[in-house]
């Protein structure tokens, strides 16, 4: 048996590790808090100068708020006098006790206080099917979509608007308001704009020249329009054409306005998914014998949709945001009581209407989060199968 | 087809045809909409014309019909029409429709308070979605004829005033010579002003924004020396800045500005039962019947009183109404007085003094004629 060269060259060293040595930790500059700020704030002159400019920004503007909504707010009181500095003699921040007093006109607008509990009911009902449906882990997650897209629609409306016969008297939408109306004009917007968007977005894709024209005229005119618009139109030309006992109620009105809107822009979120769908798995579809609802259900939608969910939440929370809008026609969504609540003699300061705009701010800014959330938690979910 | 375009952009023929060319050669711009947008629009002002001439002339029996009055309100003005914490509506203009309703059912809840813009106001009496406008609005005469309105008589006499600090030492308006005025953009305030300024000769320096409620941030917080608007509104606003002890509000009031509800033209007997309705209330007030005095009062011997209070004669029938529509209005709204002091006077945050509407028998021009 001869020795290969390399064998001898091992054979002359004075010393061979037979072992593995036991693992170091990085270096401390590495690890920990100091490893970190070097690696994410500090790492190029470029990011020493970002992280100072943010730094400062963030030093001017957190204090501020934290100073008006905590350190200097006012948290009980019965009138104005409590939140005025010529009385109280020190800085006055928010005015938390006018939001107080407010907050049932803010959820309920001027629903008949002992009818209230209905919409109480609403709110639970729709609590209940929104961790129904959203949730991974619930239970008969195939039951959720009929309660939500069947049971709660007409649960919500007897009893909301009232049914007589069962002993529900009926409340006018005239006198609905506040989260109560934004929670309804957005999630009507929401639920009926995504299947009437993609039903729009496969229209204008399709070969059928009637549909196709439907298509595009629908899009092409409701986009055209500003929303502002389309809601003076429903609220102010309606009547005038329609007599007034077949007029549609004016919160009915605000709905379909919105509804339309909504399911444009959608449809063309969905044409944008579509259009990225290679060309191969239609083609693929069509060759195992699928037809065209079958291949859009089964191959083409699931992938679209999946990659649309961003612009998909992104439309949700603009529609939730565009809701506000309904005020110029008269109807009393949450920025309409908080702009009327803003008004009363009885809190007139000059934090009130911050104090006012600051809690329509907390309010859009937790429902919006939570949608961003939500839909980061699902695109990762899905991304799954693209990292295999 | 390229013609076809041109015809379309260039007569407008037929309002289809331009969208269907454009279609058809795959472009689509928003210019094509300009002509068949003009169409619609010409239709639209049709509609708006036969609109307002149709309006029925039963608006009693269809109220009565219906059991509920549709009052078309502010919905965000102070003292006038404004939700409470409960979501009540308050103020002088929804008193006047809680009158009505009164009135017409004895019952001052079947009102259904409408809010409405200052745009959508007139549209939504002409159209007949409500039966009565109270929203503060100015009688003016081309709105007494242009808009087919008929007002019914003035519950509230306002008119533009100016708030100044008291340490510019300014006793009139006619001393604002030099000073810069905070206003609110595109209103008939700022037009006013200007009017003012000029008939008197003197330099105007204004500053205007979008909102009443930026425009008093501003001269809050020393942007400009005075601050403009109608008289009701600046007591409501003076409550608003950070320290009112430090403002007045001159004496000189620069425009008229009669307030007062109005219903539609063409239906004379709902013209009157609104109007007696805000007589009967400065009535009351000139005979001393309150509303916690009203079923004493009913037993007066006074003829006025008996009249009005329906325990003599049938004034009530000859309008379409109960007899006891007066009494029914005072006992559940009160009189002019009563729901002055409540929603704008001194029972109120506001304060407003009655200035011009005190009765005329105290020196104001609240005069309203007999019930006899």
């Amino acid at each position: 048996m001869t020795m290969s060269e390399g064998d001898l060259a091992v054979a002359q060293l004075k010393f061979v590790r037979q072992t593995t040595l036991e693992q170091q930790p990085p270096p401390k500059s590495m690890t920990g808090a100091i490893g970190w700020l070097r690696e994410n704030l500090i790492s190029t002159p470029f990011n020493v100068v970002l992280t100072i400019l943010i730094a400062l920004f963030l030093l001017w503007l957190i204090p501020g708020i934290v100073k008006f909504l905590l350190i200097d707010a006012v948290w009980t009181g019965a009138d104005r006098d409590a939140c005025r500095e010529i009385v109280q003699n020190r800085p006055i921040g928010a005015c938390w006790p006018f939001a107080w007093e407010r907050l049932s006109y803010f959820t309920y607008g001027s629903y008949p206080i002992p009818q209230r509990w209905r919409v109480d009911v609403f709110f639970a009902m729709l609590a209940i099917g929104v961790v129904w449906i959203l949730s991974l882990k619930a239970p008969r997650r195939d039951l959720a979509a009929y309660y939500c897209f069947i049971v709660l629609p007409i649960c919500s409306f007897i009893l909301l608007s009232g049914f007589e016969a069962i002993g529900l008297p009926h409340v006018d939408t005239v006198l609905w308001g506040g989260v109560l109306v934004t929670i309804v004009v957005s999630a009507v917007g929401i639920v009926v704009s995504l299947p009437i968007g993609i039903l729009l977005a496969l229209g204008r894709k399709s070969d059928m020249p009637t549909v196709k024209l439907f298509s595009v005229l629908f899009i092409e005119f409701v986009r055209g329009v500003p929303l502002v618009t389309v809601l003076f139109m429903a609220s102010v030309m309606l009547p005038l054409f329609v007599p007034e006992q077949y007029s549609p109620d004016k919160l009915l009105r605000a709905l379909i306005g919105i509804a339309m809107f909504a399911s444009a822009y959608m449809a063309e979120v969905v044409r944008a998914g579509l259009q990225a769908i290679p060309k191969g798995q239609f083609e693929g579809a069509m060759a195992v014998g699928l037809g065209y609802w079958q291949m859009m259900r089964l191959i083409i939608l699931p992938q679209a949709l999946k990659i649309t969910i961003p612009n998909i939440v992104n439309t949700y929370i603009g529609l939730f945001k565009d809701t506000t809008l309904v005020f110029i026609v008269g109807i009393f969504d949450l920025l309409h009581t908080i702009e009327v609540s803003r008004l009363d003699p009885k809190w007139a300061t000059p934090v009130t209407s911050t104090t006012g705009y600051a809690v329509a701010g907390i309010f859009y800014l937790v429902f919006c989060y939570a949608m961003s959330r939500y839909a980061r938690a699902t695109e990762a979910r899905l991304a799954k199968s693209d990292r295999r | 087809m390229a013609r076809d375009k041109r015809d379309a952009e260039e007569h407008c023929a037929c309002p289809l045809r331009g969208i269907l060319a454009t279609h058809k050669s795959g472009a689509f711009t928003t210019h094509e909409w300009g002509c068949p947008m003009k169409k619609i629009a010409s239709i639209i002002a049709l509609a708006v014309v036969f609109g307002a001439t149709s309006a029925s002339a039963q608006t009693l029996k269809t109220v009565k019909d219906r059991g509920i009055l549709n009052c078309g309100s502010n919905g965000s003005l102070a003292g006038f029409g404004l939700p409470d914490a409960q979501g009540k509506w308050a103020g002088l203009d929804v008193d006047f429709c809680r009158a009505v309703a009164a009135a017409v059912f004895g019952d001052d809840k079947k009102v259904k308070f409408v809010p409405l813009s200052a745009k959508d106001r007139f549209t939504a009496l002409q159209s007949g979605e409500v039966d009565v406008l109270a929203r503060n609005t100015t009688w003016t005469s081309s709105r007494d004829s242009q808009l087919g309105l008929n007002f019914v008589g003035v519950n509230y006499y306002d008119g533009q005033g100016f708030m100044v600090r008291t340490a510019l030492k300014v006793k009139s308006a006619l001393e604002l010579g030099d000073a810069s005025v905070c206003v609110q953009q595109g209103t008939t305030t700022e037009l006013n002003l200007a009017d003012y300024f000029r008939a008197n000769k003197m330099k105007l320096k204004t500053v205007t924004f979008a909102t009443s409620n930026e425009a008093l941030k501003a001269y809050d917080t020393g942007r400009c020396d005075a601050y403009t608007t109608d008289a009701s509104g600046l007591y409501s606003e003076r409550l608003r800045v950070a320290n009112a002890a430090e403002h007045i509000v001159l004496p000189e009031i620069i425009s008229k500005e009669p307030l007062g509800p109005a219903v539609r033209h063409g239906d004379d007997q709902w013209f009157d039962v609104a109007k007696w309705t805000l007589n009967a209330m400065i009535n009351a007030e000139e005979l001393g019947i309150t509303s916690a005095n009203v079923a004493e009062m009913a037993k007066s011997d006074n003829p006025d009183i008996k009249r009005l209070l329906g325990t003599e004669g049938n004034f009530g029938e000859q309008l379409g109404l109960p007899k006891d529509w007066a009494f029914n209005i005072i006992k559940l709204v009160g009189n002019y007085g009563e729901s002055f002091d409540r929603n704008v006077g001194s029972g109120s945050p506001l304060k407003i003094d009655r200035g011009l509407n005190k009765l005329w028998s105290k020196g104001g021009l609240q005069y309203a004629p007999p019930v006899r």
